[in-house]
């Protein structure tokens, strides 16, 4: 049978890969991993074989991470822009080009995803920690408010920001085609 | 009183963050009652939350 640490070390990539989505960038994701591979071991006693291992695993990521935001957060960023978003409206209020349905079948397609990825990846750094941190983290509006440093309501404009460009992205990149 | 789209937009996604107050749920309601655009944009983010915790 494998050792534990054997165990672990298999877990990297897969760890490397949630922390990048969520960071974005690969030095920053590498360190959390480095972290959380440490506390591992030095926690195996605590895992006890009682739950799934990357479950386990991801659980102490997602603190490393959230540490990671906490200190660059304290990097300010600009109030965000809103003018790309006031683009997708007419004057009264109306939409522009009026969304249709998405058939949900691309959600079964490899390719989808790295449409998707390249998407996240032109987000705004901010705008990207708080819908990752919503939508792929789970978290609350509260805590991400929190972790960010932002107001609530400047935490749902970011979140509305982030879905208003990914859908446009989407749209343009994916379901245009 | 009536929402524009913009405004109903914004209460769609505030919606999958926050719980919605009564009268700010039942005005999103009507518009999307009515607003076949709204209806499909409220479709497309949940595709897009589905989609983000598909992941990996």
């Amino acid at each position: 049978m494998k050792s534990f640490a054997a165990r672990v070390e298999e877990e990297r990539p897969y760890l490397i890969r949630y922390a990048s989505l969520q960071l974005r960038d690969r030095h920053a994701a590498e360190d959390c991993v480095q972290e959380t591979l440490v506390a591992a071991l030095a926690g195996e006693a605590s895992f006890g074989g009682r739950s799934n291992l990357r479950t386990w695993l991801t659980g102490i990521l997602k603190h490393k991470i959230v540490d990671a935001i906490r200190r660059m957060a304290r990097d300010p960023e600009p109030v965000p822009d809103v003018a790309e978003l006031e683009a997708l409206f007419d004057e009264t209020g109306h939409w522009r080009e009026a969304p249709d349905a998405w058939p949900d079948n691309s959600l079964e397609q490899k390719q989808f995803f790295s449409v998707l990825e390249e998407c996240l990846a032109r987000l705004p750094a901010k705008t990207a920690q708080a819908f990752m941190m919503r939508e792929h983290m789970g978290y609350e509006t509260d805590e991400i408010c929190k972790e960010l440093a932002v107001t609530p309501t400047h935490c749902w404009v970011l979140l509305y920001r982030a879905r208003m460009a990914l859908k446009e992205c989407l749209q343009t990149n994916w379901f245009q085609k | 009183m009536k929402l524009t789209c913009k405004e109903a937009s914004r209460l769609v996604s505030q919606g999958l963050d926050r719980r919605l107050g009564p009268w700010e749920w039942l005005r999103l309601r009507l518009h999307l009652a009515i607003c076949d655009a709204c209806a499909a944009f409220t479709k497309q983010m949940e595709f897009l939350r589905r989609a983000i915790r598909r992941l990996p």
